[in-house]
């Protein structure tokens, strides 16, 4: 595994109307890494999540993406980095929804190759090689003139993670990826996280599928009130004596 | 009399041709307003709807026509058309507005948030994402503020503006016969007949997603 450092938060605050959801979160993701985010409803994992791909202003703390500082608060302000830096930063990461988000008017095939044209500016045929490429490595070469709504969600959730990966990210992020898919489905989204976690893509997850986590992941943060309660690699924290933490993973175990 | 209803009837097209031309983007423009963070723009724009939904289009109509000579004591010559197209304008613009409103409020957040992540522009994010989905919901209620409009186009008659419905009164009063104001009625009919159908056609089209 590289030794590159991805990404860095350092103190990571939030509140929302006075209430603190995100208490002084650290963390680092090295290139290659799978980190897993467990916890319970209203732990702050999407939250955090939200923080770190920039659709949530963070109210205290430091975001670093591989060296460029999307915002810190060390000079004693929360101060952003301006809106040319941001959108080159937001280059270096993908984030895949709970609900898809598929543009549903655009067939599969646009919903993969217009954001790279758009954003990145490549040719149309360099949109269409990965697209095609991406869409055969997920099994979703036969859909690819499809609409969205005419899918089912696994189908849409891997044509989601194909969208983001077309940004070729060096992390991609998952908030609860299968939580609106039902065990079948859920099996076909890990079945693509799960491959991609062996060709050492970068990835952060959040997720309530806990023998996922344990399987997949090289390090595993467990949330509680907004803090990171405990961290460690998938053994570690199975076999953990923090009691709210056994206590949470019997739940889901059992 | 067939002629004269012909020409008539060219000029209400014309009215209702010409007031969708400029009532729909300018009914874009006033839902920015209405939706617009800004107070002092949010605040007016609402006034400036409130108002044009709540006084009738005649007294517009007349109001539009007259303010130039009663307020400003101005005459402007031919200016009798171009006020009836004003008028419908501001009028149909403040109800397409609110159909827009509704229609962009209604899109999930998370079609922002993908396009946001996927480094769309603000703008690029509207016009690709978020309008033609818009446009896709209003489209059954821009129709029927359509059909409103071709019936409504006979309010010019206030303004002596000789159009279908004007016409067929004026020919009609003369030979003292209903056939006229038939003929007129039989013409709005069949011209929202077309306009359903049209509009039809659009919705259809748009039909390829769900």
């Amino acid at each position: 595994m590289g030794q590159e450092t991805l990404l860095t938060i350092r103190n990571m605050r939030k509140s929302f109307d006075g209430t603190e959801v995100l208490k002084d979160i650290s963390l680092t993701v090295k290139r290659g890494e799978v980190l897993s985010v467990i916890g319970p409803s209203g732990s702050g994992k999407s939250t955090l999540l939200r923080c770190a791909t920039l659709l949530e202003r963070m109210d205290g703390g430091t975001l670093i993406y591989h060296g460029d500082v999307a915002a810190t608060d060390e000079s004693g302000a929360m101060v952003y980095a301006s809106k040319k830096d941001l959108k080159m930063i937001r280059r270096r990461f993908g984030l895949v929804f709970q609900n898809f988000n598929l543009f549903p008017h655009y067939s599969v095939m646009k919903n993969i190759t217009e954001p790279p044209m758009l954003t990145e500016g490549i040719s149309k045929e360099e949109a269409y090689r990965r697209a095609e490429d991406l869409l055969g490595r997920l099994g979703l070469t036969d859909k690819k003139d499809a609409y969205p709504g005419s899918l089912s969600g696994g189908q849409q959730q891997r044509v989601s993670i194909a969208r983001a990966l077309a940004m070729q990210p060096d992390i991609l992020f998952f908030d609860e990826p299968t939580s609106a898919l039902d065990p079948e489905l859920t099996a076909e989204v890990l079945k693509v996280i799960r491959r991609l976690a062996s060709e050492h893509m970068t990835m952060i997850i959040v997720t309530h599928e806990m023998q996922f986590a344990r399987e997949v992941s090289d390090r595993i943060i467990f949330m509680e009130q907004g803090g990171i309660q405990a961290e460690g690699t998938p053994e570690e924290l199975f076999s953990s004596e923090n009691a709210r933490l056994r206590e949470f993973m019997g739940k889901f175990t059992a | 009399m067939l002629k004269q209803l012909g020409n008539g009837m060219a000029v209400s097209v014309g009215i209702f041709l010409l007031t969708l031309l400029f009532s729909l983007p300018l009914g874009l423009l006033v839902a920015f307003g209405r939706m617009s963070r800004n107070r002092i723009v949010s605040s007016l724009t609402k006034i400036y709807i409130s108002i044009m939904r709540g006084t009738p289009l005649m007294l517009q109509l007349i109001v539009v026509y007259f303010a130039p000579y009663y307020v400003f004591g101005v005459s402007i010559g031919g200016y009798r058309f171009p006020a009836i197209i004003i008028a419908f304008s501001v009028n149909y613009a403040a109800y397409f507005a609110e159909i827009y409103r509704g229609g962009i409020e209604s899109m999930p957040k998370g079609q922002y948030e993908a396009a946001e992540v996927l480094g769309y522009s603000r703008a690029q994010t509207f016009f690709r994402i978020i309008l033609p989905q818009v446009i896709k919901t209003v489209l059954p209620s821009i129709t029927n503020e359509t059909i409103t409009l071709v019936k409504d186009t006979s309010l010019s008659f206030v303004l002596a503006q000789a159009e279908m419905f004007t016409i067929a009164k004026q020919i009609a009063a003369k030979e003292a016969s209903i056939g006229p104001l038939m003929v007129a009625g039989i013409f709005y009919y069949v011209f929202n007949f077309i306009v359903a159908f049209v509009m039809e056609r659009f919705e259809k089209k748009l039909d390829y997603y769900r």
